[in-house]
């Protein structure tokens, strides 16, 4: 039975934690690309053309790369998590079946039109194309937050008396507080890791000294959306996520704050620092008084219930890892900040380009914005156990009766293995694109 | 409210293999058929243009039946575990093939993936008319061993086979000649279907060619036919009881025929439309009849001692069922719209097209 869920836990983590590198880049690449071609249109300069359809061939790969690592979602539901399925089936199903029809659908009608129509259907036409994608990406994202939501915080349920949750009140999945937050999160979260591969590819550009034109103007680009992003994730969206973690979820918000013991005079914000889950204390702390207290509750000496105040079998399951993903998460969050400001700052100073060991910089800074969304997913998924459904459903509860261990780890080293060459094909593909250039045309 | 949701869901699910099966089609034609590179390229493109919308339709009804019906959705899912894995692997290669063979204007790279594209959607078509002989042959739901339920009653878990391979043991596995006979029909079918697209859909150098094939393969399946409509009793006592009680239902058998009919004077009719409005028929008419004949049975039990799966002890709440109702008939009328513009701008002759690249 560990085995059991151990496995199914697993194999759920890694193909949902691979599937989203894609989508986490065709959102917030997709605002760029309508930004690059209603520019176009309002100046009519061909560069910003090119820009649009450069990105449309980036985004192409990565929106493929997210529909085949994205029906193993779907299925896994059913596979992996029958009994989750069948106990919650009639409220997710809700929100899960409305992303296939009013996501999917819009997404990949009109990103065959943007690929191709462009001479058939003449510019106007051709920036709403690519706007309906970018609301289809957006749309997608919104149905899996509802989803989440419902996960982390349930609302307009009932609970039958054969254990079944069953829909009371359908707009409840849409008004439930934890939403929009969390929506508004992740969609600038999706931005910021798009604005820094916009402009690493800018500056990839500019230190080779190749396609110079189009590599001022991503780096440009990039950096701007960079900044806005990069502000935005903080505050107010992190920030009002976090208050509804302190909220709802205090003792998620007790162990990704790393807060052992309750401190009466208000809570000391832990910058750095391992938790050590037997002494119960953070080894190597760096920390700050009454910093915590005041950005939960504005108020210096306000009191945060500590892990001592909870229960053992109310606390997440695996503590050091929720420790670690959430301050990951802020630790790169901040130094994104940081980055963009400055970029921002000589770019208004007329020396961006060419001050290299900041092109350096963010041309390698390009994979953090994914660990960071990554161990933001990672925090919000870790501070909900040991729970499926916040408070009513135990993980354990929710696996399929009927699926062996044996049979969950062959296919998880069979996605394994699979996911590899999917990424090994994305990494060949995307560099050939960029190193081509935007200028490229097909023969 | 049930029947209306099972009869949307299985109108979802039949365009889905109306719309991919073409796919799965033009993927088998491919592999066989295809020699020259110019006619490997266009016939790729026919349905490498269209292949993640069509597969909307598979994630749409997926999710469709995840709300209205969780505890079949569950139930199937997890019972035929390792068949469906082996499917996400098929769908992922189909897709890789048809993506990655025009990225570099290299021999052996497009060999690799037109392989991939071929023999995946040949096995993708194997496997889904294995699945439906699966429905039709039942499961041993509960896991019955010695007579005892080894999981809850709604619940199963097959191998892919058992030695004797056997629809009339009573631990079938997913692999058994009857539903081994229904995956080499489902092949045929797509075989022609795909052909009746790329037909439609291409100038290729083949197209006349593919007349003759589309013909021989029809007479193939006329026989195929025949031979599962015999045991297909054997298989599934009950299955006529459904159209003896409702004569109404004979409809959908008579679609299937007239399609198997149709495509007889394929070579007559030079609309190229006609065949594939044919195999759409063949298509339609094969699914709607084997669920019309086990209706309202979605997955039938092969023991005693639990009862089968029926629309009506799987579905969710009254409630959810109908709120569903509300945005799902504004989805599909956004739907249909979309399908108009595309019509409207990526319709016609896939080699005539001036994608301005």
């Amino acid at each position: 039975m560990e085995d059991m869920i151990f496995y199914d836990r697993l194999q759920f983590a890694f193909t949902i934690t691979f599937h989203y590198i894609f989508p986490q880049l065709t959102m917030g690449l997709s605002l760029i690309i309508v930004y690059f071609k209603w520019k176009f249109l309002k100046t009519n300069i061909e560069k910003y053309n090119n820009a649009a359809k450069f990105f449309m061939k980036i985004f192409a790969i990565n929106f493929t790369m997210g529909v085949i690592t994205g029906i193993p979602m779907e299925f896994q539901f059913g596979t992996n998590w029958a009994k989750f399925s069948e106990l919650t089936g009639g409220i997710i199903g809700q929100t899960l079946a409305m992303e296939g029809l009013f996501s999917f659908f819009l997404e990949s009608s009109f990103l065959a039109l943007f690929i191709f129509g462009e001479k058939l259907m003449g510019q106007k036409l051709h920036l709403l194309t690519g706007f309906l994608v970018f609301l289809g990406s957006w749309a997608s994202g919104y149905l899996i937050l509802a989803t989440n939501s419902w996960m982390q915080y349930p609302v307009g349920y009932e609970i039958l008396e054969n254990g079944k949750f069953v829909l009371k009140n359908f707009s409840a999945l849409f008004s439930n507080p934890w939403l929009l937050p969390a929506f508004l999160h992740n969609q600038v979260a999706s931005v910021v890791t798009s604005s820094f591969v916009v402009a690493s590819i800018g500056a990839f550009y500019i230190l080779r000294n190749k396609n110079l034109e189009y590599g001022k103007l991503f780096l440009k680009t990039g950096v701007i959306f960079g900044l806005v992003s990069s502000l935005l994730i903080a505050f107010p969206t992190g920030d009002l996520n976090a208050k509804n973690v302190a909220k709802y979820q205090p003792a998620a918000f007790a162990a990704m704050e790393g807060i052992f013991e309750t401190e009466d005079a208000g809570a000391e914000i832990v910058l750095i620092g391992q938790p050590d889950m037997v002494q119960k204390k953070l080894d190597n702390k760096i920390a700050v008084p009454n910093i915590l207290s005041f950005l939960t509750y504005q108020e210096w000496d306000k009191q945060i219930a500590g892990m001592d105040q909870f229960k053992k079998e109310e606390l997440p399951s695996n503590i050091p890892a929720l420790y670690y993903s959430y301050h990951i998460m802020v630790g790169l969050g901040t130094i994104f900040i940081a980055i963009m400001a400055l970029a921002v700052f000589l770019l208004w100073k007329r020396k961006l380009y060419s001050f290299k060991p900041l092109l350096w910089s963010i041309l390698f800074l390009v994979p953090f914005p994914y660990i960071a969304n990554i161990t933001g997913w990672y925090t919000a998924e870790l501070g909900r156990q040991p729970y499926l459904v916040y408070g009513l459903l135990k993980t354990s509860e929710g696996i399929s009766p009927n699926v062996s261990s044996g049979n969950t780890l062959f296919t998880l080293l069979g996605f394994v293995a699979l996911y590899m060459l999917l990424g090994l094909l994305f990494l060949i593909l995307v560099g050939k694109t960029i190193y081509q250039g935007p200028t490229h045309q097909k023969h | 409210m049930e029947l209306f949701w099972y009869l949307i869901i299985a109108l979802v699910l039949a365009i889905f293999f109306i719309l991919d099966g073409y796919n799965f089609g033009t993927g088998i034609i491919h592999l066989f058929l295809a020699k020259t590179e110019k006619d490997k390229e266009v016939i790729a493109k026919s349905a490498g243009l269209f292949w993640d919308f069509n597969e909307v339709w598979l994630v749409a009804g997926g999710g469709l039946l995840f709300m209205a019906f969780p505890t079949f959705y569950a139930s199937i899912f997890s019972g035929f575990y390792l068949p469906l894995i082996i499917v996400l692997w098929l769908i992922i290669f189909r897709a890789l093939g048809l993506e990655l063979r025009s990225q570099f204007n290299n021999q052996m790279w497009k060999d690799i993936w037109d392989t991939s594209f071929g023999v995946s959607s040949l096995l993708l078509a194997l496997f889904f008319g294995v699945a439906l002989g699966n429905v039709v042959r039942g499961v041993n739901l509960g896991g019955i061993e010695n007579g005892v339920s080894v999981y809850e009653g709604h619940y199963f878990f097959l191998p892919l086979w058992n030695s004797s391979f056997s629809p009339l043991s009573e631990t079938p596995g997913v692999i058994d000649w009857f539903s081994i006979i229904i995956g080499v029909i489902a092949v045929v079918t797509l075989a022609i279907h795909g052909a009746n697209w790329i037909i439609l859909k291409t100038n290729s150098s083949i197209n006349k060619k593919l007349k003759n094939v589309i013909y021989r393969l029809n007479i193939l399946l006329l026989v195929l036919t025949i031979i599962s409509l015999l045991v297909w009793q054997i298989v599934n006592p009950n299955s006529l009881d459904n159209f003896i009680n409702k004569p109404f239902l004979i409809l959908f058998p008579l679609i299937y025929f007239s399609g198997l009919i149709g495509l007889f004077f394929i070579k007559k009719i030079k609309k190229d439309l006609y065949g594939f409005m044919m195999s759409t028929l063949l298509i339609l008419g094969g699914i709607t009849s084997s669920l019309a004949s086990l209706f309202p049975v979605i997955l039938p039990s092969t023991n005693e001692i639990n009862e089968s799966l029926t629309i009506y002890n799987t579905a969710t709440t009254e409630y959810g069922l109908s709120i569903g109702l509300g945005w799902g008939i504004f989805g599909i009328i956004l739907v249909i719209f979309y399908v108009i513009i595309q019509k409207k701008f990526l319709g016609g002759k896939i080699d005539e097209m001036d994608y301005g690249h």
